[in-house]
């Protein structure tokens, strides 16, 4: 791998997408590859977009993603995915979660929330992973699991083996909740 | 070991490995975290600070007794400690000293974006620049080192992307600390004229041999590669260039005051072209300037904003300096893309302040504002700030309002947290008192420093190292500076806010209201959730004008999502159909 993968993950908070970044990064760190993270907080518990930057390869130089260079987005909120579709490189993947999660100008009547979004990004984007993660995390056992049905999808894309996902699974997850978010990668991983 | 670490969580464990035993600091991003990180080591000593000119004058106590030391804060945070670091830079240290800056390119959590490069030159003090975790680790240990070998503070400035972006650390075993005593030296730390014009002199002396010391320090080096084109750059800029521009020759500079003039003039000569990219101002472009060297730098690259890999690049291939990319891929047409509404951060469900701002907004009246999560009660649908410029700034700025048109006096109010307001309101206030102001201060007392993510003040009652703490009486407080009008109000109770605020700005004297209801996301008190009676609604919007992401409109009628609702009770107060009403399965 010459090039570096670049991995935006997307999404408002509370969403889990730090978590999931945490859970990616130790896999590509037991992968053997080199490695930068790079996230925007502060205004994340404030119901503001939330967007974290990995990228992994053989060497990584700078933490940021060169404008439009990303390979895979993962949104996990679907307007989200809208609004970073700009970032995606030409033939890049986008794997989005179904679910709207309304914006305070939505709420307050002054913006509408698009209704179509789906079908635009399908019509832009050759390949488009939609998915309604939020139920699938329910069938799991706890829709708070949502996040990782995500990181599931995402896994089979990146040149990581299933082995060491489940093992950073199992690192990053308490112990409680590990059942339930290893039924939610499976369902990820293996969504077709 | 190798752990993958944030900037800030290599400069607290550079820090530990290095021996720093005492370390200060106010919180402010991108710099928070290193003494939150810091302070769970064992056998070291760190604390909150109420403001930065604190923290700074207590890290010079500490090297003074012969401690390392460790101060860290936001960039705007210098401005408030440049008083004491521009003398200390006279004194020198005993124990070594590093202030880390850390820089806010982009203003993705500032009010600017100042580069405080300027800072250690405009101080004659040494400057380091890390590029990533594992040089914020090994230069905390190398700027103790150099302030105890000259005798100087160090400034160590990282940026957001360093600070807040996780990279590999190698990370080794503290060394053994010890503690050099105190020896008390008049003519070195008591800065009257007759001792300060030694020491300026002595700074000078300093100065040059800092000046050796950078042409062979091995935080500077070149990599020989094309030497058709040539670049000096520093901190997080080299990862930018070294991605963009992989085949160019690069002379980093991780020192980069004093610069090592020697080493620059012989890379200049080997290179055909020779630039300077460096993020924000021109820096080290206008010293490379001032040698003499031809140079090129802000004409091609932005001095506003952060950098990245790809705009070095655009700005390469525009000046035909690189050839273009050939692209195999067409780039997909997002010209028919639906609009996308913004997501702006918001008060929070629940949020204490949402009725304070309710209330200002409904009576119209000017409200200078301060630094903290508050300030987001200027954006839509709530409005309710004029301005906003530094920390502690609300309450002079209101004071000076009613001095230039005492019309304005009773019509304006400042509104101030309390762990800004204990940062640096208190002086404003005693001012409005001393000059017979007829303001009112309205302090917002959440008890914690929420922005940052909750953070202990003084009047918390516990410290950063997690003791408890004595904590300070803010009514006390304000009548002791002279306010005679002092009233404490809950901001979710309308009517009684409403009422207090009309009284006191009323009063033609200066009067302070301590709104006090602990931020919503440290009180995890299960209220009910507020319901909606759908048919008594008319959609009058009321409830939608608070700006609380859990209500929406459902058509014609209000929504409140019982996931997000904390049942904080303000919406009910506003719905004049009694529409709204408490009762509903909180999800929080």
């Amino acid at each position: 791998m010459l090039k570096p993968v670049n991995i935006l993950m997307v999404g408002v908070g509370g969403q889990g997408t730090i978590l999931a970044s945490r859970i990616l990064a130790l896999a590509a760190q037991e992968a053997g590859y080199d490695l930068k993270v790079s996230e925007i907080h502060g205004m994340a518990q404030r119901g503001g977009s939330v967007v974290t930057q990995v990228r992994l390869g053989e060497k990584v130089y700078s933490p940021l993603i060169p404008t439009g260079g990303v390979d895979v987005l993962l949104a996990f909120e679907k307007l989200e995915g809208l609004r970073l579709l700009p970032s995606l490189k030409p033939g890049g993947t986008i794997i989005i979660n179904e679910q709207e999660i309304p914006p305070v100008p939505v709420l307050t009547g002054a913006a509408e929330y698009p209704q179509n979004i789906l079908e635009f990004i399908r019509s832009v984007t050759p390949n488009t992973v939609s998915i309604d993660a939020y139920s699938i995390a329910k069938e799991c056992g706890n829709p708070k699991a949502a996040n990782v049905v995500l990181l599931g999808v995402m896994a089979r894309n990146l040149p990581i083996e299933r082995g060491i996902w489940e093992k950073a699974l199992g690192q990053r997850v308490p112990a409680k909740l590990l059942e339930v978010n290893k039924a939610a990668f499976a369902a990820g991983y293996d969504y077709k | 070991m190798k752990e993958l670490l944030s900037g800030n969580e290599a400069i607290a464990r550079g820090a530990f490995e290095s021996g720093v035993t005492v370390a200060a600091a106010y919180p402010g991003t991108p710099s928070t975290e290193i003494l939150e990180n810091f302070a769970r080591y064992p056998g070291i000593y760190a604390e909150w600070a109420p403001n930065e000119k604190v923290a700074m004058e207590v890290g010079i106590g500490a090297s003074m007794a012969g401690a390392r030391t460790l101060v860290a804060m936001k960039h705007v945070g210098v401005n408030v400690a440049a008083d004491p670091l521009l003398t200390f830079a006279y004194t020198g240290v005993n124990g070594g000293f590093v202030l880390v800056s850390a820089d806010d390119p982009g203003m993705h959590s500032s009010q600017n974006e100042q580069d405080n490069r300027h800072y250690a030159r405009f101080a004659k003090i040494p400057l380091l620049e890390p590029c990533d975790s594992q040089e914020a680790r090994d230069m905390v240990g190398l700027a103790l080192e150099i302030s105890e070998q000259f005798d100087t503070p160090v400034m160590l400035r990282t940026t957001t992307r360093v600070a807040h972006s996780q990279s590999f650390v190698e990370t080794g075993e503290p060394r053994k600390g010890t503690v050099r005593g105190y020896v008390k030296n008049a003519k070195k730390y008591l800065m009257v004229p007759a001792f300060a014009r030694l020491r300026r002199a002595a700074l000078e002396v300093r100065l040059a041999g800092l000046r050796e010391y950078s042409e062979k320090s091995p935080l500077n080096f070149i990599e020989w590669r094309d030497k058709s084109v040539g670049v000096i750059t520093s901190g997080i800029s080299y990862q930018y260039v070294r991605e963009a521009l992989p085949d160019v020759s690069v002379l980093k500079l991780g020192m980069t005051n004093p610069l090592p003039e020697g080493l620059i003039r012989q890379f200049a000569a080997s290179v055909s072209r020779l630039f300077v990219i460096e993020e924000l101002e021109p820096f080290i472009e206008e010293q490379v300037k001032a040698m003499g060297l031809a140079v090129s730098g802000k004409e091609l690259i932005p001095n506003t904003g952060e950098l990245d890999a790809g705009i070095i690049s655009g700005k390469f291939i525009e000046a035909g300096l690189k050839p273009a990319v050939q692209n195999t891929v067409v780039k997909p047409d997002l010209q028919d893309a639906p609009v996308v509404p913004g997501r702006p951060p918001v008060l929070c469900p629940g949020c204490p302040h949402r009725g304070i701002f309710y209330i200002l907004k409904r009576l119209k009246l000017n409200v200078t504002g301060d630094i903290g999560c508050y300030t987001l009660s200027g954006l839509p649908p709530l409005e309710a700030m004029d301005c906003c410029i530094c920390m502690g700034a609300s309450i002079g700025a209101a004071h000076g309002m009613g001095k230039a048109d005492p019309a304005l006096a009773g019509r304006t109010v400042a509104v101030i947290g309390d762990s800004t307001f204990l940062h640096s309101g208190i002086t404003g206030l005693l001012n409005m008192v001393y000059n017979k102001g007829a303001g009112t201060v309205i302090i917002l007392d959440n008890s914690t420093t929420a922005m940052t993510g909750h953070q202990q003040h003084p009047g918390t009652g516990l410290s950063l190292m997690g003791e408890t703490a004595p904590a300070v009486d803010l009514e006390a407080l304000v009548r002791a500076l002279g306010v005679k009008r002092v009233r404490v109000v809950d901001p979710l109770d309308l009517t009684e806010t409403q009422k207090a605020v009309q009284e006191e700005t009323e009063a033609g004297e200066p009067s302070v209201i301590i709104a006090r209801r602990p931020c919503v996301l440290l009180t995890k008190v299960a209220e009910p959730a507020i319901m909606v009676q759908s048919e008594k609604c008319i959609g009058c919007k009321a409830c939608i004008r608070l700006g609380c992401p859990a209500i929406s409109m459902k058509g014609k009628t209000a929504r409140v999502d019982p996931l997000a609702c904390t049942g904080c009770g303000l919406c009910p107060q506003v719905c004049v159909e009694a529409a709204l009403v408490k009762g509903g399965k909180t999800g929080a």
